[in-house]
């Protein structure tokens, strides 16, 4: 075990990471914002990836088959906020889950029945084709240091929207008391709608972007939604700050955890033993930290409200 | 309040007559089969492919499968094991099946093995082939037109000892096919393995793992990774320039199942299989045709398993002369009277197939698909490591 | 009147009355699968009753809350590999593991609120469904296989099909009437008023913490139970009794019951498992059908099955208490 492998799970530690802040940010907002619990955010990251597979092969052309797909995942988000979440904003928490899981079983189905259940791919575009020599054998692909950059720049970006500009004091100060901003005069059903627009933006993004990496295949949010929740929550719902830090903590735990819990479990325990507790023990782990965290700051590291 | 009583009668009326439906039996002399399979999901592209090759077959016989009126029944089981045995409860109990076929996964292999067999139905495996069926468990009613979990990683393992990789690292998913994968290779494997990791079920990014790889550089990586986690591991097994450096040796990870996806990042890689697309045998090449035409996709070794198992059921039913006797059923099934696509074909004592076993490559034919096709024959007629274990009353 | 009573006291015995005549009718019609189909329904309405009276009562949506189907499940199946097969001594061996688990992972997880009280009970149902695929003697993820069922004083009451129905019928009508004491005493008061409002509760010198952790656990070991009975419905185990998607799905049979009733509950659980299998008979994609359906249920019935059945009582008597 080197210092170089120990950089490089560094480096793929916070890939993960900002993948999975691209997709917990959209969460966070509209959580924070709306207080609505959204399960079908894993179904727009799915679609986002679909999207950007059938826009691909419509004009052969990655750049604008990102373009495309984004417009299309803004415009599907937008209608299903039309058709149900708009109905849903003032019920309890649990109809909004019953809801959107309605929904995950929807999309899911009719993602297999519209692309087939075998899974997709979509190719690395030309000019991020390339890649980095980092180690003797290992090249790190220069796109997945794409994902990282846009993954910074998207959440400056965020940081910039929501500290800086008009639109994010608005969306801030809905997301603490939005009865008081509508009293003050501002349209909260068009706020809202525009925080939902935005949030499903972000998770198609992030779905476009892992495309190229990941396989396309019905039901591949699933399993990325309840990390993103685990995200949020210990990021503070509602914080895009708390969102971000947790994502690369999380990232990089569960990445070290998988190179080098076997490992450590082998020092303490019998090969074969160590073989079933550290595969174990690395799944578990950002379960266990979110335990601890929670354990000690019962509302997440920056929660927006307090309790 | 009447209102509400009777709609809730009416309801619960339907309901009970919905489920209790469709079994009355033909007059005339028909055959049933109950085809489970997992149909949705990430993994639903395998029993796809089970299913599409059964239902090939069950085509050309013209609906006819040794000569009788056939229906088939195909479930899902949504990867569930519980959830399947309630499935085939309902095809034991109120579709009265006489047969029984598929599951493409271990789990629930274990699950629906026990009552299918304790309730004396013929059920022919199509795919998953857990040890303990083919060893202490095995049964007379129960045939495998596939192979045994351990044996497509028992061909990697020979090979990769006949080609001087004294080193090697294995990768696997953490759960019970994976870590019978890694036994498997090891079986037969003389060298040293230098790492045994094990990734979560249903991992996405490999690139810890890759990089852990790559640090240890080995002569050889082996790995079972089916479905999706086979699509990623390529694609950034490739990306990461490691397909040119290290041998990719893998089973159940690159077939055609996975090749749409992975396409030319695939192309080159070994695997160890029962069967390759151009196996030459008249049987293989009226499948592949037939296949590719109905359904305008390249078949995977699912596929194949699946039509032999359907084409299995036509001989023996035609050599048994119906499926009312079933004492002389269960005997034609055992001689195996049909061409299997891949050639030699017969039944061990525990019902396992001795068959041969190749070296597989990943190829892109001319008009731009995807497949598997032959490189080296690595087992000549073998049967399984647990065939002494089988003590069939 | 006529509202609360027919809702309270009317149907829950109309549906008991129904459920105990499924064996009889599976005997009249000789439809076996029916009263086997139904025998896991009423495991998991056990299952789903516990669950409610955490959630609908007392306002705490457990995310784990299957890893207490798996407790009681391993418990009866590593027994059973080691040839003990007394149910007098695998049941409560399972309720004592599941009891355990819940008020070692209760005292934490009750520290905490809303969203962060779900992922938190998400995160140990998943500790316990990873160990559970780690525990290779036992078969790991592919499960293992339990060769014969409970025995009770040598009686078959576990292994024919009608007694083994009454069996867990018996049992959940008993969890039923046990739960719905508890609702109804003040120990359920308790934990409605901490639902409603925990300072006014707090003012009125009364800590709800340990009545939730009571609670909490209480619903662990019936479900617990309910997982040993399971595994002898299956005679098999595996972790996918413990999955998050179970978790979530007993969450969804919940709601759609309609919260707080115990009955709802019940009904709720028949619905979801009943369509499930009528749908799946028609087409492979019959989610496209069931995910919409959820979706209608939420939008116009309000308070789930339950609040639509009502509903139609509910109208002509004002201000019916609260159940």
């Amino acid at each position: 075990m080197s210092v170089t492998l120990l950089a490089v799970q560094t480096l793929n530690g916070l890939q993960l990471g900002i993948l999975l802040f691209l997709i917990a940010a959209g969460l966070t907002l509209v959580f924070g914002v709306m207080d609505f619990i959204n399960l079908a955010h894993g179904v727009q990251y799915m679609l986002g990836a679909y999207l950007a597979v059938a826009c691909y092969q419509l004009t052969g052309s990655f750049w604008l088959a990102v373009i495309l797909a984004l417009a299309a995942a803004l415009i599907c988000g937008l209608l299903l906020e039309f058709l149900v979440f708009r109905h849903l904003y003032n019920r309890d928490h649990l109809d909004q889950v019953l809801a959107t899981f309605g929904v995950i079983l929807f999309l899911n189905e009719a993602v297999k029945v519209l692309w087939g259940g075998a899974p997709l791919s979509l190719p690395v575009p030309e000019l991020l084709d390339g890649s980095i020599q980092l180690m003797a054998n290992f090249a790190y692909p220069v796109f997945r240091i794409a994902l990282i950059v846009t993954g910074l720049a998207v959440a400056v970006l965020l940081y910039v929207l929501v500290t800086k500009t008009r639109i994010g004091m608005l969306v801030r100060a809905g997301a603490t008391n939005p009865d008081m901003v509508a009293a003050l005069g501002i349209n909260i059903r068009r706020l809202f709608m525009l925080v939902f627009g935005f949030g499903a933006m972000l998770a198609g993004f992030a779905g476009i972007m892992a495309a190229p990496i990941l396989s396309v295949e019905p039901g591949m949010g699933d399993n990325l939604l309840i990390l993103a929740f685990v995200v949020i929550v210990i990021g503070g719902i509602g914080s895009i700050r708390g969102a971000f830090l947790a994502a690369l903590i999380i990232g990089l735990v569960d990445t070290l955890g998988r190179s080098f819990a076997t490992d450590i479990a082998r020092v303490l325990l019998p090969p074969a033993a160590a073989n079933d507790v550290g595969p174990a023990i690395a799944s578990m782990l950002i379960y266990i930290l979110m335990a601890g965290v929670l354990f000690f700051r019962p509302s997440g590291l920056f929660p927006v409200r307090s309790a | 309040m009447k209102r509400i009583l009777s709609a809730l009668t009416l309801g619960a009326g339907l309901g009970a007559a919905v489920l209790t439906g469709t079994a009355a039996p033909a007059a005339a002399e028909s055959l049933k089969v109950g085809f489970l399979a997992t149909l949705s999901g990430p993994p639903a592209v395998l029993g796809q492919h089970m299913r599409d090759g059964f239902l090939l077959a069950v085509k050309q016989a013209n609906g006819r499968l040794g000569g009788i009126e056939t229906e088939v029944i195909v479930v899902d089981d949504e990867l569930k094991p519980d959830g399947a045995i309630t499935k085939v409860q309902g095809l034991l109990e109120r579709d009265k099946v006489d047969i029984m076929a598929g599951v493409v996964f271990s789990n629930v292999m274990m699950a629906v093995y026990k009552p299918i067999i304790q309730s004396e139905t013929i059920f022919i495996g199509a795919n998953a082939g857990p040890s303990p069926i083919a060893g202490r468990g095995c049964s007379p009613y129960f045939f495998s037109t596939s192979y045994q979990n351990d044996q497509n990683h028992e061909v990697m393992g020979r090979y990769a000892s006949q080609k001087g990789y004294d080193k090697v690292v294995v990768m696997a998913p953490n759960y019970q096919a994976g870590k019978d994968a890694v036994a498997g290779f090891k079986r037969h494997y003389s060298g040293t393995v230098a790492q045994e990791i094990y990734t979560k079920l249903g991992q996405l990014d490999f690139s810890a793992e890759l990089a852990r790889i790559a640090d240890e550089q080995p002569d050889a990586l082996f790995t079972f990774m089916p479905g999706g986690m086979g699509v990623n591991l390529v694609k950034q097994y490739s990306q990461a320039g490691l397909k040119d450096v290290i041998p990719f040796l893998s089973t159940f990870t690159v077939d055609e199942t996975t090749l749409p996806a992975t396409k030319d990042m695939a192309v080159g890689l070994y695997s160890g299989a029962e069967w390759a697309s151009d196996i030459d045998n008249e049987a293989n090449a009226r499948f592949v045709r037939a296949f590719e035409a109905e359904y305008g996709y390249p078949p995977s070794l699912y596929a194949a398993q699946g039509y032999d198992a359907a084409r299995l059921i036509d001989g023996a039913v035609s050599m048994a002369g119906g499926v009312q006797d079933k004492k002389s059923l269960l005997s034609a099934l055992a001689a195996a009277p049909f061409e299997s696509v891949r050639g030699d074909f017969r039944f061990n004592n525990n019902q396992f197939p001795i068959q041969d076993f190749y070296l597989v490559e990943a190829v892109k034919r001319a008009e731009g698909k995807y497949v598997t096709q032959l490189v080296e024959k690595v087992f000549d007629d073998v049967g399984d490591a647990y065939s002494g274990s089988c003590h069939m009353k | 009147m006529t509202g609360p009573f027919f809702k309270n006291t009317v149907l829950p015995i109309a549906l008991f009355a129904a459920l105990a005549l499924v064996p009889a009718y599976a005997d009249v019609f000789d439809d076996r699968f029916v009263l086997l189909f139904f025998t896991r329904i009423l495991v998991f309405a056990i299952v789903a009753i516990s669950l409610d009276f955490i959630l609908g009562l007392g306002a705490m949506v457990s995310f784990g809350h299957a890893a207490y189907i798996g407790f009681g499940a391993y418990a009866v199946a590593i027994l059973s590999e080691h040839d003990i097969w007394d149910a007098w001594i695998s049941f409560p061996l399972a309720m004592a593991a599941g009891g355990l688990f819940a008020l070692v992972t209760g005292a934490i997880s009750l520290k905490t609120r809303g969203v962060y009280f779900i992922m938190i009970t998400l995160a140990f149902g998943q500790m316990a469904y990873f160990t559970a695929t780690s525990l290779s003697a036992y078969g790991g993820d592919d499960g293992l296989t339990m060769w014969g069922r409970s025995e009770l004083f040598g009686t078959g009451l576990f292994t024919g099909d009608a007694s083994f129905y009454y069996l867990v019928f018996g049992v959940l009508a008993g969890a039923y009437l046990l739960l719905r004491t508890f609702a109804a005493s003040r120990f359920g008061r308790v934990l409605k008023g901490a639902k409603q409002s925990e300072p006014r509760l707090e003012a009125m010198g009364i800590d709800p913490y340990r009545y939730r952790l009571a609670a909490y656990v209480i619903a662990g070991m019936i479900a617990s139970v309910a997982g040993a009975l399971m595994a002898n419905q299956a005679e098999f185990v595996s972790p996918a009794y413990m999955s998050w998607h179970r978790s979530g799905e007993l969450i969804v049979m919940v709601i759609l019951g309609g919260l707080g009733s115990l009955h709802g509950a019940i009904l709720g659980t028949i619905a979801f498992m009943v369509l499930e299998e009528v749908l799946s008979g028609y087409s492979e994609h019959w989610r496209l059908v069931f995910g919409p359906l959820l979706i209608l249920v939420v939008l116009y019935g309000r308070g789930g099955l339950m609040g639509l059945i009502s509903g139609q009582i509910g109208r002509k008597s004002r201000g019916e208490a609260d159940q």
